[in-house]
């Protein structure tokens, strides 16, 4: 089968999954409506809004006419956002994988450090994220890199654990011929072990990437920035009964933007992971 | 001075207290073809490793180009090919060849002359920027030869080789490594555990047996050289099969005799 054809295959499927997606929510809406059904919640406007509700919210004026249609205030709103999370991504990909690599390199860091690597997840980012904005900002660092800070909080583990693992995993055989044309450490880590690794640290990045996303998000509420995806969520909340319909259009939004940069991972990995087929995920 | 001379080596594995090598005596000369032949567990691959200084021997000494293993292997005096071709993935054919040319440091056109050679002797030219899995088993067993050799290593290890390949592409291969090793002159270690191809390859066949790993028995294997297709014709190529094969057997019944005491 030709690329092309496999991937208009694919792009179909994708938009018949929405398609069923859609359906789906608009079934389950009128089934529960007609029937009067109040289990697991109470089914209305204000619980699940139509899809084409939603859409529309997107191309109107969010607040009595005054400023632009939701969707470009949410395109900018998604930029900010982006900036913040690209940083975050930035940095803690990179703080993760220099982890990831000191700790194959050295057992002792690797017994010491992991678990410390692993309690740093289980603190809820949401009592994180205050003490990080007031400490930066007490440094006079610009808001928005206290946020991108946060990301990369929830960004360096996923990188860290996977490029240890990919490290550690390289095959014996491989290693062996390294050292018989007499290699040294850092030769067999540039040259066998990080290029074995790379399957291993892309699927940590497109994890690692979407995190970044939600991490920048959930920033920007303890940051009190208004400018970015987070501070219309938060806004929205407060008028969600009023009208539902622009929480769920950001929440569309946000979603998006997440898939690009999910996508954008996925493309780097075309361009710098040359395996044979069967290894790529 | 001899390529490798082992002298009272013996090897024992820490777990379970097993004893793979035994009093291992072998010396090897400059341009010969060495087969280490014997059922699994006879610690042929383990003997092969020690020579490369790949493991640690327990007691005895290993000498290669008259320097201990260690100050051999740092010294690059070794090519190796194992069972699996084990090409990165990531690089190219061409890439694949010059990797021990980039450790010793050669630059980017002294590499490409020498790669280029190195797919000419391999008969694998035009296949320089193809990836490794595009190619077959055989071929991506030529690069693996191509790549232990593409520094000129006094000695070639080769652990089982051909031996996840069919027996045709084998016994093609087997004609095609003899053609490469009078080309380049160099000496090489062979494990094997078929019969046949120790025979046909090789200037003697170091015959071990199991539990412990010991040589069991060294057949000198006379068959002139250039050898082809009807070498494996010839009456002495089976009087030698033979020789081989009751040398093996008399090493398993000697370890039914030592279990038996």
């Amino acid at each position: 089968m030709g690329a092309l054809r496999r991937a208009v295959v694919s792009g179909a499927t994708v938009v018949a999954v929405l398609g069923v997606l859609v359906g789906a929510w608009e079934l389950y809406r009128w089934i529960w409506i007609s029937a009067g059904w109040t289990w697991p919640f109470v089914v209305d406007d204000t619980s699940m809004p139509h899809i084409h509700t939603i859409v529309q919210a997107l191309f109107q004026h969010p607040t009595s006419g005054f400023g632009d249609i939701l969707i470009v205030q949410l395109f900018h709103a998604a930029l900010f956002t982006a900036k913040e999370a690209v940083v975050g991504f930035a940095i803690g990909a990179t703080f993760g994988f220099l982890l990831g690599v000191l700790m194959s390199q050295w057992r002792v860091l690797q017994r010491g450090f992991l678990p410390y690597v692993v309690a740093s997840q289980t603190v809820p980012i949401l009592a994180v994220a205050p003490i990080v904005v007031v400490y930066l900002g007490s440094l006079n660092v610009a808001a928005w890199f206290s946020v991108a800070v946060i990301a990369a909080y929830l960004t360096f583990f996923p990188v860290a654990i996977n490029t240890l693992r990919g490290l550690l995993s390289t095959d014996r055989r491989a290693l062996e011929l390294m050292h018989a044309f007499a290699a040294g450490r850092w030769t067999i880590l540039w040259k066998l072990r990080v290029p074995a690794a790379l399957p291993f640290i892309f699927s940590a990045l497109k994890v690692a990437a979407t995190a970044s996303v939600v991490g920048a998000i959930i920033g920007e509420a303890p940051s009190s920035i208004q400018d970015g995806l987070g501070g219309y969520i938060v806004n929205f909340n407060q008028y969600y009964t009023l009208s539902p319909q622009n929480l769920w259009a950001t929440n569309i939004i946000a979603a998006l933007l997440g898939i690009a940069f999910f996508l954008a991972i996925v493309g780097a990995e075309k361009v710098v992971v040359r395996r044979a087929p069967e290894h790529v995920a | 001075m001899s390529v490798v001379a082992i002298e009272k080596l013996t090897k024992q594995f820490a777990q379970g207290n097993v004893v793979a090598l035994q009093d291992i005596e072998l010396a090897i000369e400059p341009g010969e073809f060495v087969s280490l032949i014997g059922p699994s567990g006879c610690g042929k691959s383990t003997l092969l490793r020690i020579i490369g200084d790949l493991i640690q021997p327990t007691s005895g000494t290993v000498m290669v180009n008259g320097k201990p293993a260690p100050r051999a292997r740092a010294d690059h005096d070794y090519g190796i090919v194992f069972q699996d071709s084990v090409l990165f993935d990531w690089r190219t054919v061409s890439k694949n060849v010059a990797l021990p040319l980039e450790l010793l440091g050669w630059d980017r056109a002294r590499r490409k002359t020498r790669v280029d050679e190195m797919l000419a002797l391999v008969e694998l030219q035009g296949f320089g920027d193809h990836q490794p899995w595009q190619l077959s088993g055989g071929m991506q067993m030529r690069v693996a030869i191509a790549r232990a050799l593409a520094f000129e290593p006094p000695l070639l290890l080769m652990d089982e080789p051909f031996g996840a390949l069919d027996e045709m592409t084998r016994e093609r291969l087997n004609m095609e490594l003899l053609r490469i090793w009078e080309a380049s002159k160099s000496t090489v270690v062979f494990v094997t555990h078929s019969i046949a191809e120790a025979v046909f390859l090789s200037t003697r066949a170091v015959v071990m047996s199991a539990r412990p790993g010991r040589i069991a028995d060294i057949v000198e294997i006379d068959l002139p050289y250039p050898r082809g297709a009807a070498t494996r014709e010839e009456p002495r190529y089976f009087e030698l099969v033979t020789q081989v094969r009751e040398a093996l057997h008399l090493g398993s019944d000697l370890d039914r005799a030592v279990a038996d005491v």
